[in-house]
């Protein structure tokens, strides 16, 4: 598990330090993400290695948004001032982003005859 | 014995007690949701932020010295998004033949989350600032901030609004998509880390493996275009 955890904080700060390095707009943890994925393509043993650790921090994923999601606790002022525009164009927004990005997967999935595991 | 308020004053300036109650909170709150049946609407971040919210407010403690505490688990974020790659590669058979319909549902997903955002802003009469804080609110917290700093918006706002979308994500996603018909667990996850970042992909993981897998390639994949999308859309408003 040790072993796990090291490459994986390795893979997140390479990932930080090429993306500030190169001034790339996406975040060190998702360039850290694709090495990681890289690396476990090219090397099955690894592979196996992280698998049960990744698992492991990823099944109480939501835990982590916890202490972010306190901090809109005292921004509620600041967006009751202009809350029905926020709310509404948030809540429309998400659903209809939502809609159409799915409904676009399943039309060209069903195109380009992609078989859905459903 | 020593006086509840001198043993108070200690344990609220330790960070072990936020973090503690961090903790006990998302627990309080994942038991919650496992009693409905993990029933959307019943979404453990929104329990545990409520829950330490009252708390913090009824103890009179600042979100700073909270923070000292959580910032612990806070910090895990990015280990987390770094371990997506195990999804991922669990997944990575079925990556290959969804190459277009990936490519498709991410610029359809991604531009409607930015332009349908500025459009009804624009129509509530929000103001330019608030609508440049508002542009990025679909994407992952650290590019979405970057992005509102960059076009001239509020970045601690763009925070809450990301979070707020996450929450809103996870919560509609699996009534919408049961209206819509669509049980393919591809499209459901990606258009879900496209429109609903990292707390929606806590959502998929939940409800179905390769859900959670596709989820994380819309997160990825929706952060880099957003960074690409937001300024041209901004400009048209």
């Amino acid at each position: 598990m040790i072993h796990a955890l090291t490459l994986i904080l390795i893979c997140q700060l390479a990932g930080e330090t090429v993306t500030r390095l190169a001034g790339w707009p996406i975040p060190g943890p998702v360039l850290g993400m694709a090495m990681l994925f890289a690396l476990m393509l090219a090397n099955a043993r690894l592979a196996g290695l992280i698998v049960p650790t990744g698992a492991g921090i990823l099944r109480h994923l939501s835990l982590l948004f916890v202490p972010a999601a306190v901090g809109v606790v005292g921004h509620l002022p600041t967006l009751a001032a202009n809350g029905l525009g926020v709310a509404l164009a948030l809540i429309v927004s998400t659903v209809l982003a939502l809609a159409v990005g799915a409904g676009t997967f399943v039309l060209v999935a069903r195109l380009t005859g992609g078989r859905s595991d459903a | 014995m020593r006086d509840f308020t001198e043993i108070w004053s200690y344990l609220a300036g330790d960070p072990l007690l936020w973090l503690c109650a961090t903790l006990v909170a998302y627990v309080l709150g994942d038991a919650a949701s496992r009693t409905v049946g993990r029933a959307p609407w019943m979404n453990p971040v929104l329990v545990a932020a409520i829950l330490l919210g009252l708390l913090l407010w009824l103890t009179g403690t600042s979100y700073a010295t909270y923070f000292e505490g959580a910032q612990f688990v806070h910090f895990l974020l990015g280990p987390a998004t770094v371990a997506l790659a195990v999804p991922l590669w669990t997944q990575r058979h079925a990556l290959r033949p969804a190459l277009l319909p990936i490519i498709a549902a991410l610029l359809a997903g991604s531009a409607t989350a930015v332009l349908s955002a500025l459009a009804i802003g624009h129509a509530m009469g929000l103001s330019p600032q608030l609508l440049a804080t508002l542009a990025p609110k679909s994407t992952t917290a650290p590019v979405a901030l970057g992005i509102s700093e960059g076009l001239g918006g509020s970045p601690t706002l763009t925070a809450v609004l990301v979070i707020l979308t996450g929450i809103i994500g996870a919560i509609v996603v699996t009534p919408l998509m049961n209206a819509l018909r669509i049980r393919d667990w591809r499209a459901r996850g990606f258009a879900t880390g496209v429109a609903a970042h990292g707390i929606g992909t806590a959502r998929a993981l939940q409800v179905h493996p390769q859900a959670g897998a596709f989820a994380g390639i819309g997160m990825a994949l929706n952060a880099m275009l957003t960074a690409l999308l937001a300024p041209w859309a901004l400009g048209l408003f």
